[in-house]
């Protein structure tokens, strides 16, 4: 079987679905985290793949580095959060943020 | 792409998959963070495959080393989180929006399964080349590309890293307990003090009045 384009893109596609069921689904907020991660990691592939069979430039590399950046800001951003989170409310369950709700 | 390429394909995408459903489906977060380290290798293996040499290393360092890492070391802040009782509340909202995404997951990968692009060959680096050989994903190349194409949102990249780094630190440092008596003690001075400008003003204000009527 000869490996396309076409399998890497529905690799993305399967992983992607992972990671938003894993979003919507779990309410740990370190495995919310983990499951957004699993996401950014999906579309890095994605465009890592066009950039294969497109080579003239590096766009899709470029733009791969640059959301491995994001993702990095994010990740240390959201768990400080997650820190300020369990001092509040000693629980990292992300039903328990419910301080504006009443 | 040779056989030994494509067998590397399947093992990778075997083991991304799985990873990342042991990411969500396993229960305790130490786990789910092995799992996600265990989809990051395999990410990487993926990009080597697609020629991104350079982006693989990066995977490996920035995920593997320090996110999977940060993830940990929360976990090992916060501790053997106690089990949360089942909710069974929103049990209906859950299925439909697994079901949903499951059925919408399938109609966007059996769709893409079929894209077709021609194999452009990427010549690699003859013996002869040496230092100057551009290999397409090789790290020459790529910051040729990144500091040509990219400088402006690279420099931005480096601020944004910045600022979320004070961010985090200003977000998770809290306030110790004395950090908190400081600021109630400064806050007490404060109200001494402008009590004792009150008293003092009224007592000026009496003599004021009290000189008035002997004049």
């Amino acid at each position: 079987m000869q490996i396309e384009l076409g399998h890497y893109l529905s690799l993305s596609a399967i992983v992607f679905g992972i990671g938003a069921v894993g979003f919507l689904v779990r309410r740990n907020v370190l495995v919310q985290l983990m499951s957004i991660e699993l996401m950014l990691n999906s579309v890095n592939l994605m465009l890592v793949a066009f950039n294969r069979y497109m080579p003239d430039n590096h766009a899709g590399q470029l733009f791969a580095f640059f959301v491995i950046a994001i993702a990095a800001a994010e990740a240390a951003v959201g768990l400080a959060i997650v820190i300020s989170m369990f001092r509040l409310r000693k629980t990292v369950h992300s039903d328990r943020a419910d301080t504006l709700r009443h | 792409m040779t056989a030994g390429g494509e067998a590397l394909f399947a093992f990778c995408a075997l083991v991304a998959v799985l990873s990342a459903l042991g990411t969500v489906i396993v229960h305790s977060p130490i786990r789910a963070a092995m799992s996600l380290l265990a989809h990051i290798i395999a990410l990487s293996g993926l990009f080597l495959l697609l020629h991104a040499q350079l982006l693989a290393a990066l995977q490996m360092l920035v995920y593997a080393g320090a996110v999977v890492v940060l993830f940990v070391f929360v976990i090992m802040m916060i501790g053997p989180s106690v089990p949360e009782p089942p909710v069974l509340r929103g049990m209906v909202t859950k299925t439909a929006a697994i079901a949903i995404m499951v059925v919408l997951t399938a109609i966007l990968a059996f769709s893409l399964m079929p894209v077709h692009m021609p194999d452009i060959a990427l010549g690699p680096c003859l013996p002869g080349e040496g230092a100057e050989c551009d290999q397409f994903g090789g790290v020459g190349a790529f910051s040729q590309s990144l500091f040509l194409d990219g400088l402006v949102p690279f420099e931005l990249i480096s601020v944004l890293l910045t600022v979320a780094i004070v961010g985090a630190i200003a977000v998770a440092r809290g306030r110790s307990r004395e950090e908190v008596a400081a600021s109630q003690h400064k806050r007490d001075a404060q109200a001494k003090a402008a009590a004792e400008q009150g008293a003092r003003e009224q007592a000026m204000a009496a003599e004021v009045s009290a000189h008035g009527g002997h004049g």
